[in-house]
């Protein structure tokens, strides 16, 4: 009798031992990807604060010996005009498309017409497609249209062109992260207001609205960051006077003139919006995210 | 009807312009001022024998087979070790992810310092660490390298989205439910059988999901490829040429068959993942 719990406390700690061992091994293996997953901010923060006489090679991953501002002064010259374009273009085009992709989510998800099954499934191609695949007909649309209206640099080559694509090509996951949303709230709710002789548009003013902060919140972050970090769009619609941070950033970069403190220094300021986000509202992203996977 | 501005949207913008892109691909309209007249698939077999065409698939290829499988790789195992919970957890999925956050442009600068292709002397970036911990040896031309420079263009791809794969993966582990496990466990299945028969085939939906979207996401590779190293022909792609038939070449036909050949490519992918997943739905 006592042998057998002897025998059984000794294997219950010796499994006991076991597990302690492998948190710890999972724990260094884990703590080892985050310094491996830091070492490019590190080395953007270091650089960005460096002078230029410590740009030598030999002190490339050695802390500044005197910090300085002045990468970021000059950072900050070349790309704000950018970064105030990418303010025009995010806040309108986010808005935008989060109250497009609430009003098509509350459709196809309860008012259920003939085909909406179909519907939404061409609705999530548009999701995947490349863009390569519509740009150059795009392009060619904006220029006729800056024609016919006669606002030159308005529709390609300007901001409202380049609002204009991210709303359109945005429809279809905005429309995703609503749906599903929407799919959760009982459909008991819609109903009792249909019988009191609600209106569609009533019954998504009086009910469904007040109800969708969480959705307005995660597709607002998800279109904010998805816009802000856009270059393909950028690259192929805007010209110098509406170029967004991105392509001021690969501007500055690219150019073999200016050295790596400035570089980096830009990358930063060029992250700081959308990294202010993430800090802040992480948990909206997220959901963003795994709505993008279409697990809902 | 609230939705039709949407899909009268969806349906000129997606589908109307993707008709015209593969009409545009079908005609000889090689500069921009002539109409251009039809010539069928001609486009579509001659870019065969361009070399730079040859050379932007298989880097292509090269790229999203590194990047998919260490991607996948990568988050599986962040996903393995974090999924019984640990302290601590929510900032470590924080720092995994947060490049999710940030453009391949800003993280392309970083990157191509990280890659710089010095060595000795003039190393910076991964290089010049080797050399600080004395593995010379390991120093290379990364992404200028002549066969494998397109396997390192895909190591900031992994740092970007492996985050976002454990998350996935960290999803579909917890997705199982633990009683399942348990009555594995008392039937007398070791962890790694219970690992093996129980929880793996339930994570198969979520294997193919980050498959799908990992691979889309690859073959129109574009931003990050554009910011370490430009419009260079070692490591050009599908989505860097069709950039460069557009604006440096000024050929519209040239540039709508690239552009159709990768929507092709992404098709074969994604047209099958989504009747699945539709077909999934309608049955739960």
């Amino acid at each position: 009798m006592t042998a057998t719990a002897v025998r059984t406390r000794g294997a219950h700690e010796r499994a006991a031992r076991r597990v302690q061992w492998t948190r710890g091994v999972r724990l260094v293996v884990l703590l080892a990807f985050v310094l491996i997953f830091l070492t490019p901010v590190y080395v953007l923060l270091v650089t960005s604060f460096k002078p230029l006489t410590e740009a030598d090679p030999s002190r490339a991953w050695a802390l500044p010996e005197t910090w300085t501002f002045e990468p970021w002064r000059v950072a900050w010259e070349k790309l704000a005009p950018g970064i105030w374009n990418s303010v025009l273009l995010t806040v309108p085009g986010a808005l935008i498309s989060a109250a497009l992709g609430s009003m098509n989510g509350y459709v196809l998800s309860k008012w259920r017409f003939p085909g909406a099954d179909i519907v939404f499934t061409l609705f999530l191609f548009g999701m995947f497609i490349p863009y390569q695949g519509v740009m150059i007909p795009l392009v060619q649309l904006l220029v006729n249209l800056n024609e016919i209206t006669g606002l030159n640099g308005v529709f390609y080559g300007g901001i409202p062109g380049l609002v204009l694509a991210h709303v359109v090509y945005g429809i279809p996951i905005c429309t995703l992260i609503f749906r599903n949303y929407y799919v959760t709230i009982p459909d008991e709710v819609i109903e009792a207001a249909r019988v009191d002789g609600a209106t569609m548009l009533r019954t998504y003013r009086s009910i469904m609205l007040p109800l969708s902060g969480p959705a307005f919140a995660v597709v607002i972050i998800w279109q904010f960051t998805a816009l802000w970090n856009d270059f393909l769009f950028a690259v192929f619609l805007t010209g110098p006077q509406s170029w967004p941070t991105t392509v001021m950033l690969n501007n500055i970069a690219g150019a073999q003139t200016v050295p790596y403190s400035q570089q980096m220094a830009a990358a930063l300021l060029a992250s700081v919006p959308t990294m202010i986000v993430y800090v802040l509202l992480g948990r909206f992203f997220m959901r963003g995210l795994m709505a993008g996977s279409l697990k809902g | 009807m609230l939705v039709s501005p949407s899909i009268v949207a969806i349906a000129v913008f997606v589908y109307g312009m993707l008709g015209w892109n593969f009409r545009l691909a079908m005609t000889d309209k090689h500069d921009e001022v002539s109409e251009g007249s039809f010539v069928g698939l001609e486009n579509f077999t001659g870019i065969w024998d361009q070399q730079r065409w040859s050379l932007s698939v298989n880097h292509a290829i090269v790229f999203t087979v590194v990047f998919v499988g260490g991607a996948l790789a990568l988050g599986w195992l962040l996903a393995f070790l974090m999924e019984k919970g640990l302290r601590g957890e929510g900032t470590l999925r924080a720092i995994y992810l947060f490049p999710m956050a940030i453009s391949f442009v800003a993280t392309g600068v970083v990157w191509r310092w990280l890659m710089n292709s010095g060595i000795g002397e003039r190393a910076v970036g991964l290089n010049r660490l080797f050399e600080v911990v004395g593995l010379e040896s390991l120093q290379w031309q990364w992404f200028r390298d002549q066969d494998w420079g397109m396997a390192a263009m895909a190591i900031p791809a992994i740092w970007q989205m492996s985050g976002y794969v454990m998350a996935l993966f960290l999803a579909g582990f917890r997705g199982v439910p633990d009683d399942l496990r348990e009555a594995a466990r008392v039937d007398g299945c070791t962890e790694w059988q219970v690992y093996r028969h129980v929880v793996l085939p339930l994570l198969r939906p979520v294997t193919l999901s980050a498959l799908i979207i990992l691979g889309h996401i690859s073959l129109k590779a574009f931003d990050l490829i554009v910011a370490v190293s430009g419009k260079q022909i070692i490591t050009d792609v599908p989505a860097v040429f069709m950039w460069v038939a557009v604006f440096d070449s000024h050929d519209p036909a040239k540039g709508a068959t690239i552009a159709a050949y990768i929507v092709i490519a992404v098709s074969i992918f994604v047209i099958p993942y989504l009747v699945w997943s539709l077909r999934k739905e309608r049955r739960s």
